[in-house]
């Protein structure tokens, strides 16, 4: 055993994992981190507000043309931010439980980062894929499996601090979850039917359901399935209008109204992770991955279509986020037995259907 | 008053699929996003105050540069929360304005206590206290949120006068001094 251990210490592979698993880190948190920057900046404009301009650092303020725009983007905004929850003081209160008071954020925060590593993100010119976990053919299960594995971080969050408030968030977390992974399933796998064959071992790869869109994108052969789809990582991802929760009209601040600074960052972070997952399930499944548009030949050949197809992918996403906020600021938050009522009679049979439907065109075609 | 029962009509399939409604929010929000901002960027850029404002109270000149503060104690009187303190004092009788006779020596109006209601400019009856366009008033300790006589005349300034009431009294007493009465 110590032996195994000592190889695997000394061997690259240690080095390789940590690397990568930083990368996903450092991606991830910079992107939610910008993610909760356009948010205030989105719902500004959205109500005739600027958002933030004054956040600076006088060395960054000192370059000419620079320094300015920086300022007016708010792009210094979010590491003020992150510097103000790693900064605050962290009280524990004293009527949680406190082992899964402090595990939640944790628990919340973990699946969300490790759902990212099986994300193709581009391919090189060798054919080789982008992505942080090459090689794994499971791609959508193990997102799907571990993504949804975040509810555990709200409901043991919801549990543990002891509390009316935060319990009932827990609960509408949990119930929310299990409605909506169900549609989400049944019109993932409309998917799949179209374009799995039946003698491939590659099935379930992200990278072969990108591949095939290099002509068409999935989104108009599964108008139905992508709009159930969509649905439904709106409310896996706890947003508006689904943030069940949360909804701090009634819930006060929902599973984490008894958490605060760093604690409350982590959970904060977990959230735009999923809409960050979310979004890149979407670009993969229904929006052509790194694919530039549809019918359209990638720009260039080589390296150059390379990072074009990463820099689409980038782009799709952040158009992505974008509408995630769009939407929060437009929509209101439904009741919960709305939510409830759309989960389980609307968006069930309207996936249902769609299945079936496919089922007998493909059994008709041949 | 006859009842008028409105006609419930039945949601179409489109509305109660929900998504016509919410694209339209969407076009609202994004046209709303592509005006431009309606807010002030406040230190730098400061907003118009309207004729009639009323803004911290203070004290004012006449053209001629004379105070036109009696110390009638007016104000003092009226002020609800009892904002202002005034120590009444003489003219000297050699000052060009000695047939006034009266000018408050100290004149202190507690900007902790003031409410902005106006009162005191509605009361007095030398139109010497103003609630003008001063909206911000700030201040690190409670002695800086008193404003005493000389920061009173400082904020307020003169303001133009339609009577010069004193200038006419003077005039008047004068005239009669010179027929006799």
């Amino acid at each position: 055993m110590e032996q195994l251990l000592n190889d695997f210490l000394l061997s690259k592979a240690w080095y390789f994992i940590s690397a990568r698993g930083l990368t996903a880190i450092v991606i991830l948190m910079s992107i939610a981190a910008y993610a909760v920057l356009l948010e205030r900046k989105a719902s500004a404009w959205i109500q005739g507000r600027v958002g933030p301009n004054r956040t600076n650092h006088p060395l960054i303020a000192w370059i000419p043309f620079v320094g300015t725009f920086l300022q007016k983007g708010g792009f210094i905004q979010p590491a003020a931010d992150g510097l103000k929850f790693l900064f605050k003081e962290d009280p524990l209160p004293g009527h949680v439980r406190k082992t899964t008071y402090i595990l939640a954020p944790i628990i919340a925060l973990a699946p969300a980062l490790l759902a990212l590593v099986m994300l193709p993100f581009g391919r090189l010119p060798t054919g080789e894929v982008i992505t942080l976990c090459p090689g794994a053919d499971i791609g959508v299960l193990f997102m799907f499996a571990i993504s949804s594995l975040g509810v555990y971080g709200i409901a043991l969050a919801g549990w543990s601090a002891n509390s009316k408030y935060p319990f009932l968030g827990a609960v509408r977390g949990s119930a929310q979850l299990i409605s909506y992974e169900l549609a989400m399933g049944l019109s993932v796998l409309t998917v799949f039917l179209a374009t799995a064959t039946p003698d491939q071992d590659n099935a379930l790869s992200l990278v072969s359901m990108v591949d095939a869109q290099k002509g068409v994108w999935n989104l108009f052969y599964h108008p139905v399935a992508a709009l159930v789809f969509l649905i439904c990582i709106f409310a896996e991802a706890n947003r508006h209008p689904f943030d069940m929760p949360e909804s701090e009209t009634d819930l006060v601040g929902g599973f984490h109204t008894e958490y605060g600074s760093f604690k409350f960052g982590l959970f904060f972070v977990a959230e735009y992770s999923h809409m960050i997952i979310g979004s890149s399930l979407f670009i993969v499944m229904f929006l052509g991955g790194w694919h530039f548009a549809p019918g359209v030949p990638t720009v260039g050949d080589g390296l150059i279509a390379s990072l074009f197809g990463v820099a689409w992918f980038f782009f799709k996403l952040c158009a992505f986020l974008f509408f995630f906020v769009w939407v929060r600021w437009t929509v209101p938050r439904f009741r919960y037995d709305q939510v409830m009522r759309i989960g389980w009679r609307v968006l069930l049979p309207v996936a249902v259907l769609n299945l079936i439907a496919y089922f007998l065109w493909y059994a008709v075609k041949g | 008053m006859a009842i008028k029962v409105v006609e419930r009509l039945p949601l179409s399939l489109a509305e109660r699929t929900y998504l016509p409604q919410i694209l339209a929010g969407l076009k609202v929000t994004w046209d709303n996003m592509v005006r431009p901002a309606v807010t002030l960027q406040y230190p730098e850029e400061r907003p118009t105050i309207p004729n009639g404002y009323r803004g911290v109270p203070t004290l004012v000149r006449d053209p001629n540069g004379r105070e036109k503060c009696v110390s009638c104690q007016l104000c003092e009187f009226v002020c609800p929360p009892k904002a202002i303190r005034i120590t009444p004092g003489e003219i000297a009788p050699t000052a060009s304005n000695a047939h006034v006779e009266k000018a408050p020596r100290e004149f202190d109006i507690d900007m902790l206590r003031c409410i902005y209601c106006g009162l005191c400019q509605e009361v007095c009856p030398e139109e010497a206290i103003f609630l003008q366009s001063q909206y911000s008033m700030t201040g690190t300790n409670r002695e800086m949120m008193v404003n005493n006589k000389a920061k009173l005349y400082e904020l307020g300034g003169t303001l133009p006068d339609s009577h010069y009431k004193w200038d006419r009294k003077k005039a008047e007493a004068e005239r009669q001094a010179e027929s006799g009465h």
